[in-house]
């Protein structure tokens, strides 16, 4: 405060500047605006330093395996000696993609008759039962998803009660439970976009004598269209970045093909599955990790960015 | 009723057969939705009751994990590792995602370049697999640079960073709720701008932080994927003596468990998961406990 006055005595003649006078104050104040803005930095550095692990290496990686040999070969079996040792990625890809889509063959359809229901038709007294239920379901730990899959899913209902001759470790045992993870975020994505719909486009086609099922399939349902796109993507990129139900319930070999009593593996599996040992730093087994790691981590950015890029533009539209 | 239904009937002109049993169809198709999620969590929480309410007890709490004896085998490293993981990842990611989300929502210039990369950066970051973050731990946190360990810090710092984005979406919201009418009063009676945040913003939008936290952690002790990364150890006797130690946490014992070719390990398993879900129910009835009592409405 006392400097105050010595500053403002030798601004006499000046022309009054807009700028503050620097006091104990500003400088106080500066500096919190700095050490937040070094909070804010933490995420950018975090994301800078997973891409910095994941490229350095992968290269060293790239020094020994070929890269055409890891991105086109057809066999994955990195922990076999000579010969049967093989650095294909192609089976891990395919073995996510295939478990990604049977998880969401079910997911998809439920969560979107979950989402309408939500946002279109369930009274208030109803929807105050079912969403807490469906948060609940997200919040399960993966683990017991997993656990459940392998003990009860895959003997007691896959085997004992449908009778499918399936493996301990199944695609079709793994990839339903993965679609019970999706299912909720899906639906809660998608009911999101639902409700940001103005009532007045509704109000419009009940008034032009449309049924509440025109309503919600030909008018909210396309309006809300990039959101429902959005959810979409976000629910497949859960689905191709969970790791513990397929390391549990869905087998360790990676295997190319489409029988959903085989089991297989996937990206993410193989890089939680390879970790649990000690492997040497530096060694071509501890480079698959990263290798595989980079694969996924840019799987499921392209479909975050597409996400993103989504959401972005229904709520331009409405809001 | 009866009467609003028949005054409805003499305006509207009754709907076609066809449309009255698609409309049908697809209300049972919603309600079947609604009910195979319904299902799938009563099975969830059927299976594990069933399989693991037996083993609870005061011994299998207090006991170590035995690698031989499926009987007595106990939980009490994994629970104590789970909560020194969450009381550490709190006490990390509480700060900076707080601060991260004051930054963006009370002094980010939107203009600016820099402030428009740490957005879409934490958006990105939130999606990114829960298995990458645990890659990062081993690459740096483990080995490389930082060099830790195997140790109860680096799993921490690793649960810190993956569930910081979440922690910050939040806060954000929490802290956008305030309307400016508060941020403008305060600044007109000639408050700095951090004190306005720190007396005005922040008392205003502490409820709905807290709740977003208390989530976020419970979303970082359920998961297993980086911890296997960053190397906790399989069913130790022994508790973490201190950050630098090795450690264990429930996950990773429930899949230690789920793992062993002895299958009586696997009402071991259903025990530790029902004493997780347990943790987890507490969290999230403190989490709406704390939204229902001291939420603001503006």
């Amino acid at each position: 405060m006392a400097t105050e006055p010595a500053a403002s005595a030798g601004n006499v003649g000046r022309k009054p500047s807009m700028n503050r006078t620097r006091t104990t104050r500003s400088v106080y104040e500066q500096a919190i605006r700095f050490a937040l803005l070094l909070a804010a930095a933490v995420s950018v550095v975090t994301t800078i330093l997973i891409v910095f692990a994941l490229v350095r290496e992968t290269i060293t990686f790239f020094g020994d395996v070929g890269v055409s040999e890891f991105l086109f070969g057809t066999k994955w079996t990195p922990t076999l000696a000579g010969d049967q040792q093989s650095f294909g990625v192609v089976p891990l890809i395919t073995g996510t993609l295939y478990l990604s889509a049977i998880a969401l063959a079910v997911a998809i359809p439920l969560g979107l008759l979950v989402a309408i229901y939500l946002a279109e038709y369930a009274p208030t007294r109803v929807r105050r039962i079912v969403k807490p239920v469906l948060e609940l379901l997200a919040g399960v730990p993966t683990i017991v998803f997993g656990y459940f899959a392998l003990t009860f899913f895959t003997p007691e209902v896959l085997r004992a009660t449908l009778g499918l001759g399936v493996n301990q470790f199944n695609a079709l045992s793994a990839g339903l439970i993965l679609g019970m993870l999706v299912l909720p975020t899906i639906a809660s994505v998608a009911e999101d976009a639902m409700s940001s719909v103005p009532a007045s486009l509704r109000e419009g086609a009940f008034g032009l004598g449309a049924s509440r099922l025109q309503v919600s399939l030909r008018i909210v349902f396309p309006a809300a269209l990039s959101g429902i796109v959005a959810a979409l993507i976000l629910g497949a990129s859960r689905a191709v970045g969970e790791t513990v139900i397929i390391l549990i319930a869905g087998g360790q070999v990676a295997r190319l093909g489409l029988d959903p009593t085989q089991g297989y593996q996937s990206m993410a599996a193989y890089i939680a599955a390879q970790s649990r040992g000690d492997i040497p730093t530096g060694s071509i087994e501890y480079g698959t990790i990263f290798a595989v790691g980079l694969t996924l981590f840019f799987m499921t950015l392209l479909l975050n960015m597409i996400s993103i890029r989504l959401v972005r533009r229904f709520r331009q539209v409405y809001e | 009723m009866a009467a609003r239904a028949g005054a409805q009937r003499e305006v509207f002109p009754r709907a076609s057969t066809g449309s009255r049993v698609a409309d049908l169809l697809f209300r049972a198709a919603m309600l079947f939705a609604v009910f195979v999620g319904f299902v799938a969590l009563a099975a969830i929480l059927f299976d594990t009751v069933s399989d693991g309410a037996g083993r609870l007890s005061t011994d299998f709490i207090t006991n170590f994990p035995s690698k031989v004896i499926p009987e007595n085998s106990g939980i009490q490293s994994a629970l104590v590792g789970t909560l020194y993981l969450m009381f550490l990842t709190a006490f990390m990611v509480v700060p900076l995602g707080i601060a991260t989300a004051i930054y963006l929502e009370e002094y980010a210039d939107r203009n600016k370049w820099f402030n428009r990369l740490i957005e879409v950066n934490i958006q990105n970051l939130a999606a990114v697999p829960s298995v990458v973050y645990g890659i990062l731990g081993l690459a740096f946190i483990v080995r490389g640079p930082l060099g830790l360990g195997r140790v109860l810090l680096a799993g921490a710092i690793t649960l810190a960073l993956l569930v910081l984005p979440v922690v910050i979406i939040v806060s954000r919201e929490a802290i956008r709720a305030v309307p400016p009418s508060v941020r403008e009063g305060s600044l007109a009676l000639g408050a700095t701008q951090w004190q306005t945040i720190w007396k005005q913003v922040l008392p205003g939008s502490i409820a709905g932080i807290a709740t977003g936290v208390i989530l976020a952690l419970s979303r970082a002790i359920g998961e297993t994927a980086p911890l296997l990364l960053i190397g906790a150890a399989a069913s130790p006797r022994f508790n973490p003596s201190g950050l630098l130690e090795p450690f264990t946490a429930l996950p990773i014992q429930i899949f230690v468990w789920t793992q062993d070719s002895d299958r009586s390990f696997v009402a071991a398993a259903a025990g530790a998961i029902l004493v997780l879900m347990v943790i987890l129910l507490l969290m999230n009835s403190v989490a709406i406990y704390l939204r229902n009592r001291y939420e603001q409405k503006w």
